[in-house]
């Protein structure tokens, strides 16, 4: 094992998730699934981040027909589409696409479709803009662990 | 009674009915639970939970099913989780079965209205680690706290933002697991994110 190559590409790890909570990308929830992953389920929090993008692709989409036509609009869909998406980002700790749902949700009470649309649009830019972000941060600890070396704990005290 | 199931049963382990209709919430629930060294059996709605405790129309359901503790989603389609709570405490089989109620909001009369019904408590969700742990010490110890008491309207605790941050001593047991919410069956085990050009 170099010692070295482990050293840096831990620090890298370890600089890049860090900025992910400062960006607010990520918030305490995130740190509690990094806390049920171990050597028995290790790929615990990908599995559990893919399945929240799966959701958020397709709620999206479902969400995008309901609002789609401007004179027959369904704020119900539209409102449990929102309350699905705040509810997987919060448990994942998704931060920034929760917020966005929280505006959403505010537009959807009040029935703005532009609002909506609008919102609708930040929320799928968010939840891809994460996946990107976290897809470099896995390969980032695949390439700790193909170095044989071992994922840091990191803590946002 | 939990403990008395506990002691004639095979297993040790506390067998936990969760029950939440999405998908990413009973894969953590799941993982929370097991990680506490539960075995775990995940249901997507409250229809599917009474079918699985054999409460729907009359079935019998399994004769030997052992269920230590039911954890469920409040706002589900169809049957809330409230509902289910008060069909659980209505049923003589299965109502000391402790249920435990989770939700995303934090409204008062919703937590009043589900304590009164006879749920043990009321998670705030997400749900964390701690958590998991309080709810599994509480029925370990066999509700000694409600011995002598009518139904407290009130739970243990319900703040969600306490600075909770003693480190969970997470053990990997292997514990058992069944899943049977015909929903679930999607994901292999090993799946990891794919890398899409974006």
């Amino acid at each position: 094992m170099n010692t070295i190559v482990v050293g840096q590409l831990q620090r890298q790890f370890q600089d890049y998730i860090v900025s992910l909570y400062q960006q607010g990308y990520l918030d305490n929830q995130f740190t509690e699934l990094r806390k049920l992953q171990d050597e028995g389920s290790p790929d615990f929090v990908a599995e559990v981040v893919s399945l929240f993008f799966d959701d958020c692709a397709k709620v999206i989409n479902d969400m995008s027909t309901s609002l789609e036509r401007p004179d027959h609009v369904d704020f119900k869909q539209v409102d449990s589409g929102v309350h699905q998406l705040k509810g997987s980002s919060s448990s994942v700790g998704a931060r920034r696409v929760k917020n966005v749902c929280i505006a959403f949700k505010e537009c959807c009470d009040v029935q703005n479709r532009e609002g909506c649309l609008r919102c609708l649009q930040q929320v799928d830019y968010e939840y891809k803009m994460l996946k990107t972000k976290l897809q470099d941060l896995f390969n980032l600890e695949q390439q700790i662990l193909q170095a044989g070396g071992t994922i840091p704990q990191v803590s946002m005290n | 009674m939990a403990l008395k199931d506990l002691s004639s049963s095979s297993s040790s382990e506390l067998h936990v009915l969760a029950v939440d209709d999405s998908f990413v919430d009973r894969k953590v629930i799941e993982r929370l639970l097991k990680i506490s060294a539960c075995k775990v059996t995940t249901v997507e709605s409250g229809t599917r939970a009474l079918q699985y405790l054999g409460l729907d129309k009359g079935s019998s359901g399994l004769k030997d099913l052992k269920v230590n503790l039911i954890v469920t989603d409040y706002s589900m389609p169809g049957l809330t989780g409230y509902e289910l709570l008060k069909k659980i405490k209505e049923s003589s089989a299965f109502r000391e079965i402790p249920v435990v109620i989770m939700s995303s909001e934090n409204i008062q009369p919703r937590i009043e209205q589900c304590m009164v019904e006879g749920a043990e408590d009321f998670l705030l969700k997400p749900v964390k680690l701690a958590d998991v742990k309080r709810i599994k010490e509480l029925i370990m110890r066999g509700g000694e706290a409600k011995e002598g008491l009518t139904k407290s309207p009130s739970p243990k605790r319900i703040l969600q933002n306490d600075i909770d941050s003693s480190p969970s001593s997470s053990s990997s047991l292997i514990s058992s697991s069944q899943d049977v919410s015909s929903l679930d069956d999607d994901t292999p085990s090993s799946k990891r994110m794919k890398l899409e050009p974006s």
